[in-house]
């Protein structure tokens, strides 16, 4: 039961890679890229869990209370959000690609040119 | 609280593996908006609430809304 | 590759990564019991160093200031990716007086009543929202990112509840790439004050104030108000973008 949060980041890994493996329209693609994103953000804040403790805002609770680590929450953030623009980009990748090849499909992208 | 922590992770790879097999990039992005809810509910009985506010807001909005907007620019041509 | 082929090579590539994966991970300690130095001492010491209740946005603009610098730039570079591949192909539109007409003569689809009320009427409350989540990010829960977000989806209820001229005329061109610009040049800025004060760039030197007031923490309230502004106008700017390419197009057929 312990182990169950790491096998979870490593199960979402897994799929989605299969999903981008093997997909068959590219905004289908780009999707299952950001829920392997969310397997690292999983796997982060499984690490910095302390059982029993709070969250670490100290607005309400005394300063010297058991929260879990701050750290671990500033780079899942951040990452997060960044994450969004970066499938932004993508997204206005694909588009273009449909623009030039007609077809969003990428086993039929094989026409290299210039 | 561990209950509740294996139930929603459960949740979270049942979600992940949907999303993942629907096909229709459509369909995809309504089931990924619903996957961000999860996300964020995990998130939050992780103590993470920073992490849950940011992750309701880009995964359940914005992101579905850039799919739609992708595939509605696509279906034009 | 055919597509069989590149899925049975996946398996065996997968079967590899999850075992090696699963052996790295037992070596980890328990769900449950987090034993870091360094997570254990900033609860300790954060909020008397900084005068910040909110240890998560200390943490990520003070003590790691520098990696939320970069990850900014990062999604500073994403948004003019996003600029330069819409606009490549940009030549539809000529000048500015060219698209307005457009804009006046196309047809769109007229919207319904209650989404154009609902929308109306949820705008108000959610850019108050997300001012309250930006500047309240060192006291509460929320932060830059995440405001910046909602004060974006402000902008894209104004597209709901009306129509795309009007979602340029609240939020033009110009105006979102100004904040999203002057939002990452700030940060910099906001570095370069602790060079001047002669310590290290990022250094948090402005007066830290009282605990659990507004005015407290001294850069991180700044940097929040510069990061806040930069998610809003980047976000803005790939909607508009994204909407322009879908609207543009239309007219042309």
């Amino acid at each position: 039961m312990t182990f169950l949060p790491f096998a979870i980041a490593a199960w979402l890994f897994a799929v989605g890679l299969y999903g981008i493996v093997t997909s068959r329209h590219l905004i289908h693609l780009v999707i299952c890229l950001s829920v392997v994103q969310s397997s690292t953000y999983v796997l982060l804040l499984a690490i910095g869990y302390r059982t029993g403790a709070g969250a670490p805002i100290f607005a309400e609770t005394p300063v010297g209370a058991p929260v879990v680590d701050p750290v671990v929450q500033a780079l899942t953030l951040t990452d997060s959000v960044v994450a969004a623009t970066v499938t932004a980009l993508l997204l206005a990748l694909a588009v273009q690609v449909h623009k030039k090849a007609g077809t969003f499909d990428p086993d039929e992208l094989d026409i290299l040119q210039g | 609280m561990e209950l509740l922590h294996g139930l929603v992770l459960v949740l979270v790879a049942v979600g992940g593996t949907a999303v993942v097999f629907t096909r229709d990039p459509l369909a995809q992005s309504m089931v990924v908006s619903f996957y961000g809810i999860l996300l964020g509910i995990l998130f939050f009985v992780f103590r993470a609430p920073d992490v849950a506010l940011s992750q309701i807001v880009v995964g359940a909005v914005a992101l579905p809304t850039m799919i739609l907007l992708a595939l509605a620019k696509a279906n034009q041509e | 590759m055919s597509f069989t082929s590149r899925r049975n090579l996946f398996f065996a590539g997968v079967l590899g990564f999850a075992a090696l994966f699963l052996w790295g991970l037992r070596g980890l300690p328990d769900f449950g019991r987090y034993e870091g130095v360094y997570g254990l001492t900033l609860n300790k010491v954060g909020v008397a160093q900084t005068h910040a209740t909110n240890l998560v946005a200390a943490v990520a603009f003070d003590y790691r200031g520098f990696d939320t610098l970069g990850e900014e730039f990062i999604l500073f570079a994403a948004v003019v990716g996003v600029a330069i591949l819409l606009r490549a192909h940009r030549d539809e539109a000529a000048t500015d007086d060219a698209k307005e007409k457009e804009d006046e003569g196309r047809n769109v689809p007229h919207t319904s009543d209650p989404v154009r009320v609902l929308g109306l009427g949820l705008i108000g409350p959610t850019v108050l929202l997300g001012l309250y989540v930006v500047v309240h990010g060192h006291l509460t829960p929320g932060g830059g990112f995440s405001g910046g977000v909602v004060l974006a989806t402000a902008a894209l209820l104004v597209y709901l509840a009306g129509e795309y001229v009007a979602l340029r005329r609240v939020s033009p061109e110009s105006l979102t790439e100004l904040a999203e610009s002057a939002g990452a040049g700030s940060y910099a800025v906001i570095g370069v004050f602790g060079l001047l004060a002669g310590q290290a760039f990022l250094t948090n030197v402005l007066p830290l104030g009282t605990t659990g007031h507004l005015n407290s923490s001294g850069t991180i309230l700044l940097i929040n108000l510069a990061v806040g502004v930069e998610v809003a106008g980047g976000f803005s700017f790939i909607l508009a973008e994204f909407l322009e390419q879908t609207l543009l197009v239309r007219e042309r057929v």
